[in-house]
C-alpha cells in the first residue's frame, strides 16, 4: 500500500495490523517518540477542519516528525487557480507524506497519481474519509474487543453521511455483523449501498425509524446529525428532529455494554447529559483518531 | 425504402431503435467526408425495429464507444461488396473521455485536462462509475 484514498483499499489484515500498532502506541508511546525524526508531514487542507487536521499534526509530532502545510485554500496557491496536480508535485518536493482534504470528490486520487510521496485522503467532499473509518474501527476494537458478532445501530442522516457509508462497507467484511439502520424515510441509506454492499454480501440489516425500539439489541450505536438543510420542508424537520436526539431516557433499555460513537462535531443530536454515561465513547474516539493516524503514517512511511 | 449496398466500408447494425443519432454523434461521424446513411426504424426479425448506420469508407471506429452504448450492436466490415467480418463487441472495462461526469462536486469539473474515466462496476446491470467520485454514469 502506497496511499490511502478509500478505506476499501485496505485488506482486513492491513487494518488489523494498524490497529495492533495503534494499541502498542497507546501502551508504550515513548517507544514511538522518535520514529519519524526528520520526516515531514504536509497537511494540505483546501477546506477547513479542526479535528482531522489537528489529529494528523499531533500524530506526526508524537512520532517526532515535523509538520508543514496550510489550513484553508485561501492561504494556498489554489486561490491563484493552481491545479491539484501542480500543488501536489510542488509539495511532494518538500514533504515525505501528505494528508489532504479537498472539497472536490476524487481530488486525493488525482493527487496520488501525480506524486511518489504517500497521499492520505483526509476527506474529499461528501465522498470518502477513510481515516475517520479507521478511527471508528479502532474505537470498536478497543471497546468491544472484536469486529465479529456485533449488532451495530447507525442513527440519523444515513443518506448523506459519508462516515456511515464507509463504516458499513468496512464492517460488512466481518462475520455475523448485523446493521440496524435508524433514520427518517427522507434520510435512509442510498439504494446502491443496500444493493452493492448489504444484499450482495448477504448481510442482515433492518431499517427502522424508531431509535428507542431498536435500542435494546444494539452493541454499538453510531450517531450522526440530522441536518435541517437536508429536509424539503420545515415541518418535517421539526417533526423528526427530536426523535434522533439521544438523551438519557432513550438509553433506559440499552445494553450495559453498549458503545455510543459519533464522528463529531456534535451539534445537539446527543444531549450533553449523555456525556458522563460510561457507554459514551465519542471523546475516546477523538483520541483514538490520533493513535490510528500515527499507525497509518508509520505504515505508509514504512517505518518499523 | 432502399439504401444502396456499400462496396468498402462499415455497417453498424442492431442499434436499438432511436439510438442511431446518439451513436452517430458519439462516434464523431459528422466529421467524415464520405457518405454516411442513418436508417431509422428498419424492420428486424430479432428486434422488431432497429437502427442501422452505413459508412461508405473504412475508418477506425472506437469500439469502446459502441460497447458502452450497447454491446449487442454488431459491426460488419464490408470489403468488395462482401461482409468480411463481424467485429466482436464487448462491454469495455473502462471508458476514457467518452462520457463526462455530471457530478458538480467531482474534481473533473475543476482540474484542467483531467481525463474523464469511468469504470465498469456492475457488468450485469451495465453500471459505470466515475473513477474519481464514483458517481453513476447517466
Amino acid at each position: 500500500m502506497k496511499h490511502l484514498i478509500d478505506i476499501m483499499e485496505l485488506t482486513v489484515e492491513e487494518i488489523d495490523e494498524m490497529i495492533a500498532v495503534a494499541k502498542d502506541i497507546i501502551a508504550d508511546p515513548d517507544k514511538y517518540a522518535e520514529k519519524c525524526k526528520r520526516k515531514k508531514l504536509a497537511t494540505l487542507f483546501f477546506e477547513p477542519s479542526t479535528r482531522t487536521r489537528l489529529s494528523f499534526e499531533a500524530a506526526m509530532y508524537e512520532l517526532g516528525g515535523n509538520v508543514i502545510g496550510f489550513s484553508e485554500a485561501q492561504s494556498s496557491s489554489a486561490a491563484k487557480g493552481e491545479s491539484v496536480a501542480d500543488t501536489i508535485r510542488t509539495v511532494g518536493a518538500y514533504a515525505d507524506i501528505i494528508a489532504m482534504r479537498h472539497p472536490k470528490e476524487g481530488a486525493p486520487l488525482v493527487a496520488s497519481r501525480k506524486t511518489i510521496v504517500p497521499i492520505i485522503n483526509a476527506g474529499d467532499g461528501g465522498h470518502n474519509h477513510p481515516t475517520q473509518t479507521l478511527t471508528d474501527l479502532l474505537t470498536i476494537s478497543r471497546e468491544k474487543g472484536r469486529f465479529n458478532d456485533l449488532t451495530i445501530g447507525l442513527c440519523g442522516d444515513l443518506k448523506f453521511g459519508r462516515t456511515v457509508h464507509s463504516l458499513i462497507s468496512a464492517m460488512s467484511r466481518y462475520e455475523n455483523v448485523k446493521f440496524v439502520l435508524i433514520s427518517p424515510d427522507e434520510l435512509k441509506i442510498p439504494e446502491y449501498l443496500k444493493e452493492e454492499v448489504l444484499i450482495k454480501n448477504n448481510i442482515e440489516f433492518v431499517e427502522t425509524a424508531d431509535l428507542e425500539e431498536a435500542m435494546p439489541q444494539l452493541d454499538v450505536l453510531y450517531m450522526t446529525r440530522v441536518q435541517r438543510e437536508r429536509f424539503f420542508n420545515e415541518q418535517d424537520y421539526l417533526r423528526l428532529k427530536d426523535s434522533y436526539i439521544l438523551t438519557p431516557d432513550k438509553l433506559v433499555n440499552a445494553k450495559e455494554d453498549l458503545s455510543i460513537l459519533h464522528p463529531l462535531p456534535r451539534v445537539n443530536e446527543i444531549s450533553t447529559a449523555v456525556d458522563d454515561d460510561p457507554r459514551a465513547v465519542y471523546f475516546e474516539q477523538v483520541l483514538n483518531g490520533k493513535y490510528i493516524r500515527m499507525a497509518l503514517i508509520l505504515k505508509l512511511l514504512e517505518v518499523k | 425504402m432502399r439504401i444502396d449496398k456499400i462496396e468498402n466500408g462499415i455497417v453498424i447494425d442492431h442499434i436499438k431503435s432511436g439510438q442511431a443519432m446518439e451513436l452517430y454523434k458519439m462516434l464523431g461521424l459528422e466529421k467524415l467526408d464520405c457518405q454516411v446513411a442513418i436508417i431509422k426504424n428498419a424492420e428486424s426479425g430479432k428486434m422488431g425495429r432497429k437502427d442501422i448506420i452505413k459508412i461508405d469508407q473504412m475508418i477506425d471506429l472506437n469500439l469502446d464507444i459502441i460497447g458502452y452504448v450497447d454491446p449487442e450492436i454488431t459491426v460488419n466490415i464490408i470489403r468488395n461488396g462482401e461482409r468480411e467480418k463481424v467485429a466482436h463487441i464487448e462491454l469495455p472495462d473502462e471508458v476514457v473521455d467518452i462520457i463526462k461526469c455530471k457530478n458538480p462536486r467531482c474534481i473533473t469539473t475543476t482540474e484542467q485536462e483531467l481525463p474523464h474515466v469511468f469504470k465498469l462496476t456492475d457488468k450485469e446491470n451495465r453500471v459505470y462509475r466515475c473513477l474519481y467520485c464514483e458517481s453513476k454514469a447517466k
